[in-house]
């Protein structure tokens, strides 16, 4: 690294002015990826914040994916399912995007029916017929405290708790009782038992045979995680969002091994002297990367540091914002990595200079 | 501690046929001497240097650097000879832009997987010696063409090389900077012990080497020795005597 931090101090214009597109590009990853993740949030936590490791959905028609929007379970599935060896739990769940209004305020909720006492919702006790739990953001754009009634769907409902930051499909979630839910939820007419949920949320151990399940009660289970691809607006939105991260992340790759090929260019003399001098190939290998490294690092660091600070300041407002270590780190750390794949590419031509031409050459 | 060259022949490829840069060039350069390679553009001056320099194998013969011969070494063998066993010192400067006087010398220790600060005082001594310790801590546009060329010879002799090749250090000079820079390259083989090849189509300052050898057309003619005139010193450099004093070598043997 002797000759590559003082190459760094000499040609300080053009490295700050990588650097300033290193920032940049990261500045812009994170600010992509804490919304991605912010927006992610909005759409799968109250899936993901189920305790279960299985949801089992109908099965669907031939050639139609799962859906939380069109499966219904009924309760004949559902008793199946709790009756089936090695499940601990099957616990009928209903989702239904609905309107709900207090006094003057009224926002588009999503209501999830469970039973009472469920360990489904966030203080599942304190759900009944009568009764919801409402997420804090349902609270808030609501208006309503514990002990405020609220309209759902038509149905007046009393908040017997506040609890969470549960939301579905960007929707805030209302948690009330698996009956009002069936009130609520549309009707299923093609099943010749009446509805019960939307979905079975599992919790099974090592003794399930969740094929043998799903064949006799007519559903199809997958993992918890897997089941967030079968609520729609989150496979296309997060689809679309990660193309635009892995475009990110490419075109970054692309202009430091642009930079990094045009920069061995230009010191390919320097390099050939030093090659005649008796500089090994992987000396200068080494170099040279560590030069790129120094040079990601520092771009990355501070362009981290800006899109943590810009996160930090747009949280809490209308922004879905993520800022945690995931969405900081990762990020940052898959940066470096190809942008290093990038300048290692590039510096590979060094290999193919020939110390020979330090002779007689005027440079 | 000196070069040999035994038999050496090197041709490169030329149309359909091939061109014959050196001839069964055989030469002897024992430590302390320095002996002069001239001859016209083309002569095969500089592929007699690159073959020395272990750049380029030739097709045949042998190249032996103070005892060791280089047939048949590998890429990194070779690589670690040139760092140890031999200086270079190049048309041009080719000093790096962003390095200062000293650190063009303490590279070499970095290239050796030394420490480079511990360097520091060998590269002060040898700028000391070619009379520029006050330009220690100048880059190369801040360094006239003559100070650039002495850098150039400090360097190569960091490493305190057995053997010294020189390519045409006067070309981009004044002939009173040229006369300077030969005058430091004889005291400097001299006070190093080191086998010297200089190679040059200038004959304007060849009076003090100890040999002189006509290339022409890829074969050695027979040599001449120098007139061995009192070299003149160069400004800001110490007299001669001043440094430990070396014993001179043999008259160089041309085989």
């Amino acid at each position: 690294m002797f000759v590559a931090w003082r190459d760094l101090r000499f040609a300080k214009g053009r490295f700050a002015l990588m650097g300033t597109v290193i920032v940049l590009i990261t500045l812009l990853v994170g600010l992509l990826s804490g919304l991605t993740a912010g927006l992610g949030q909005q759409n799968v936590s109250a899936i993901t914040g189920l305790s279960a490791d299985g949801i089992a959905f109908d099965e669907p028609g031939d050639g139609e994916d799962l859906s939380y929007s069109n499966s219904t379970v009924t309760r004949d599935q559902w008793r199946r399912w709790a009756e089936a060896p090695g499940v601990t739990g099957a616990e009928p769940l209903g989702i239904a995007t609905t309107k709900a209004t207090a006094g003057k305020a009224s926002a588009g909720v999503s209501a999830f029916g469970v039973q009472p006492g469920s360990s489904l919702a966030p203080g599942g006790t304190r759900i009944g017929d009568d009764a919801a739990v409402l997420s804090t953001a349902a609270a808030e754009e609501l208006g309503t405290r514990r002990g405020d009634t609220l309209s759902l769907a038509g149905h007046e409902l009393t908040v017997s708790a506040v609890r969470g930051e549960a939301s579905f499909s960007h929707t805030p979630v209302v948690y009330t009782s698996l009956r009002t839910w069936q009130r609520i939820a549309p009707p299923a007419a093609e099943k010749t038992d009446a509805p019960t949920a939307t979905v079975v949320a599992l919790r099974t151990d090592s003794g399930a045979d969740v094929q043998a399940v799903d064949q006799q009660a007519g559903t199809r289970t997958v993992s918890r995680d897997d089941s967030l691809s079968a609520i729609g607006s989150y496979t296309s939105e997060n689809g679309s969002l990660q193309l635009m991260r892995g475009f990110l992340f490419a075109i970054s790759a692309l202009v430091i091994g642009a930079f990094f090929t045009v920069w061995t260019i230009q010191r390919s003399g320097d390099v050939a002297v030093l090659k005649a001098l008796g500089a090994s190939t992987g000396n200068l290998l080494r170099d040279a990367l560590g030069q790129a490294v120094v040079l990601l690092t520092g771009g990355t660091l501070i362009g981290t540091t800006l899109a943590a600070a810009v996160g930090a300041a747009v949280s809490g407002s209308a922004v879905p914002f993520s800022l945690t270590p995931a969405t900081v780190l990762v990020p940052a750390a898959v940066m470096i990595a190809l942008g290093a794949l990038g300048a290692a590419l590039s510096i590979r031509r060094i290999t193919s200079v020939d110390p020979l031409t330090a002779l007689g050459s005027a440079r | 501690m000196s070069l040999h060259l035994n038999d050496v022949t090197l041709t490169y490829p030329d149309g359909d046929g091939r061109l014959t840069a050196l001839d069964r060039v055989s030469m002897h350069v024992p430590e302390g001497s320095l002996t002069a390679v001239v001859g016209p553009s083309g002569s095969g001056k500089s592929s007699l240097l690159a073959v020395a320099a272990t750049l380029i194998t030739p097709d045949s013969g042998t190249v032996t650097v103070d005892g060791t011969t280089t047939a048949g070494m590998g890429r990194g063998a070779l690589t670690e000879l040139r760092r140890h066993k031999i200086g270079i010192v190049f048309q041009q400067p080719n000093l790096l832009p962003s390095l200062t006087a000293a650190e063009q010398l303490q590279v070499m220790a970095q290239l050796d997987g030394r420490s480079p600060g511990k360097a520091r005082p060998r590269a002060r001594e040898l700028l000391d010696a070619v009379g520029l310790v006050d330009q220690a801590d100048r880059r190369p546009h801040q360094l006239s063409g003559g100070q650039r060329q002495r850098v150039n010879i400090a360097r190569a002799l960091v490493n305190e090389p057995t053997v010294l090749l020189i390519d045409e250090p006067t070309s981009a000079l004044d002939h009173e900077r040229g006369a300077a820079v030969i005058d430091l390259i004889t005291r400097l083989t001299h006070r190093q012990a080191t086998a010297t090849v200089l190679v040059t189509h200038d004959r304007a300052h060849l009076g003090a080497v100890d040999r002189i050898v006509e290339v022409q057309d890829g074969c050695l003619g027979a040599p001449r020795p120098g007139r061995l005139t009192a070299p003149r010193r160069p400004p800001g450099l110490p007299p001669p005597g001043s440094g430990p004093a070396q014993p001179r070598g043999p008259r160089a043997e041309v085989l």
